[in-house]
């Protein structure tokens, strides 16, 4: 499929291009940032409009987006020219940071965490958030296995029934 | 660190809403955790004391009254009704923190962007903590902390807007806010600023993003938009998200596009 190898190849050239920016970081931090767990299959030029997308991770990991459609790489005809640009290391009070930006067109197209707190880079990216699961049938809090509740608001006359304070009894 | 380990919780009343908060790691359970909690407290509690409209004497009803200036006012005021601003130009009106009152006056009630603002800044007090995952919930809607790149994240369920105290939806996050607007629990609160009418056609709207500020005026904006929802979320750079219709139809709203 054309879009899966669009992915693939702009995802090889970005490892190709981070590992020609030698950053200060020390071992595998480069590469672990820019290959997402969950590739959502996209063309290498990301474009705008609807992006009402049905992937789903059912397994429940982390289904981080796909870098490859911002970190454009040189992969595909239709990719505009970008580059890669690796800031400086920076003390936080979790540790160093270092962050990575790649920039098409004078706009920047994607930032990742190169250097993360205590570890690798793994998961870090910035801006980059699961798409909710849908569960087949609605199940109860137990056995979603869920630490929070997002809903509605509640105020505090209805939380005596509501999910939350069952999640913060069990103590779980 | 214990990335898998026990996860401990404290629940106060605070602004007439449960205030949540789970905590993992190294100062989950100690002095240095009791001392985080009552500072995020103490900011929300703060935070009320400005900006609740229930009380007549704080700053944003005494500003609504014209008994004081918006020069008058503490910093945060300005910065409050600056992101409300922001918020209603790039809704098209769908959020509106001024609307017409009982009496037909313009009255300031800038609850809409308190909330997760105060929720979010609240949050600082709680990433002080060295190795120590946090989850903050207000009422259902949230900050999440992973200190860790071994952190197990947090799983956060979106609650069945026809069928509270069930799971539509699980969605991981590590580091980022979800917020979830609909009419379960308080029945027809949110109304449409434009037309003073309650939305009817969703059920819930729940948005993921990196502040609990945005992600929280975003789920109420994109209630109040209706049918035009899904299209206008897709528009907010970097978000994730779950529309649940009133005809019980779901909605997944992002893409690997948002991440850019």
């Amino acid at each position: 499929m054309r879009k899966i190898s669009y992915w693939v190849l702009s995802t090889i050239s970005t490892v190709v291009l981070l590992f020609s920016y030698h950053t200060s970081t020390s071992g595998p931090l480069a590469t672990s940032s820019t290959t997402s767990q969950q590739p959502v299959v996209s063309s290498a030029t990301s474009t705008s409009g609807s992006s009402t997308s049905g992937t789903v991770d059912e397994s429940g990991g982390s289904s981080s987006s796909s870098s490859g459609s911002s970190s454009s790489g040189s992969s595909s005809s239709k990719a505009s020219a970008s580059s890669t640009v690796t800031g400086s290391v920076a003390q936080t009070r979790w540790g160093p940071v270092q962050v990575e930006l790649t920039v098409a067109n004078g706009k920047i197209t994607k930032v990742s965490v190169v250097q993360y707190p205590n570890g690798n880079g793994k998961d870090a990216e910035i801006n980059s958030y699961a798409l909710p699961i849908l569960v087949q049938e609605t199940v109860d809090a137990q056995s979603a296995n869920i630490d929070m509740v997002s809903g509605a608001t509640v105020t505090s006359d209805g939380y005596v029934q509501s999910l939350q304070s069952a999640l913060d009894q069990a103590n779980l | 660190m214990n990335p898998g380990g026990t996860t401990y919780r404290r629940v106060e009343q605070v602004m007439g809403m449960p205030i949540s908060l789970a905590l993992r790691g190294q100062h989950a359970d100690d002095v240095r955790a009791d001392a985080a909690w009552a500072a995020a407290l103490a900011s929300l509690r703060e935070a009320d004391r400005v900006f609740s409209t229930y009380r007549t004497g704080s700053v944003i009803s005494r500003l609504d009254r014209g008994d004081l200036a918006l020069a008058d006012c503490p910093a945060e005021v300005a910065e409050v009704l600056a992101i409300a601003e922001q918020a209603r130009v790039e809704s098209d009106g769908a959020f509106d923190v001024r609307r017409p009152g009982e009496d037909g006056t313009v009255r300031l009630d800038p609850s809409g962007v308190v909330k997760g603002w105060a929720v979010q800044r609240a949050a600082a007090a709680l990433a002080v903590l060295e190795d120590t995952d946090f989850c903050l919930s207000a009422g259902g809607d949230m900050v999440c902390r992973s200190q860790s790149p071994t952190s197990p994240g947090w799983r956060i369920g979106i609650e069945d807007p026809h069928e509270p105290g069930r799971i539509v939806a699980v969605v991981p996050v590590r580091n980022g806010a979800v917020a979830t607007s609909g009419t379960a629990h308080r029945g027809d609160h949110i109304e449409d600023p434009r037309t003073g009418k309650a939305p009817a056609a969703l059920a819930s709207v729940t948005v993921i993003g990196d502040d609990l500020t945005w992600v929280d005026i975003e789920a109420t904006a994109a209630f109040v938009l209706g049918d035009g929802a899904a299209t206008w979320l897709a528009g907010r750079a970097g978000r994730t998200g779950l529309i649940v219709y009133a005809d019980g139809r779901t909605e997944l709203v992002g893409s690997a596009e948002d991440v850019c």
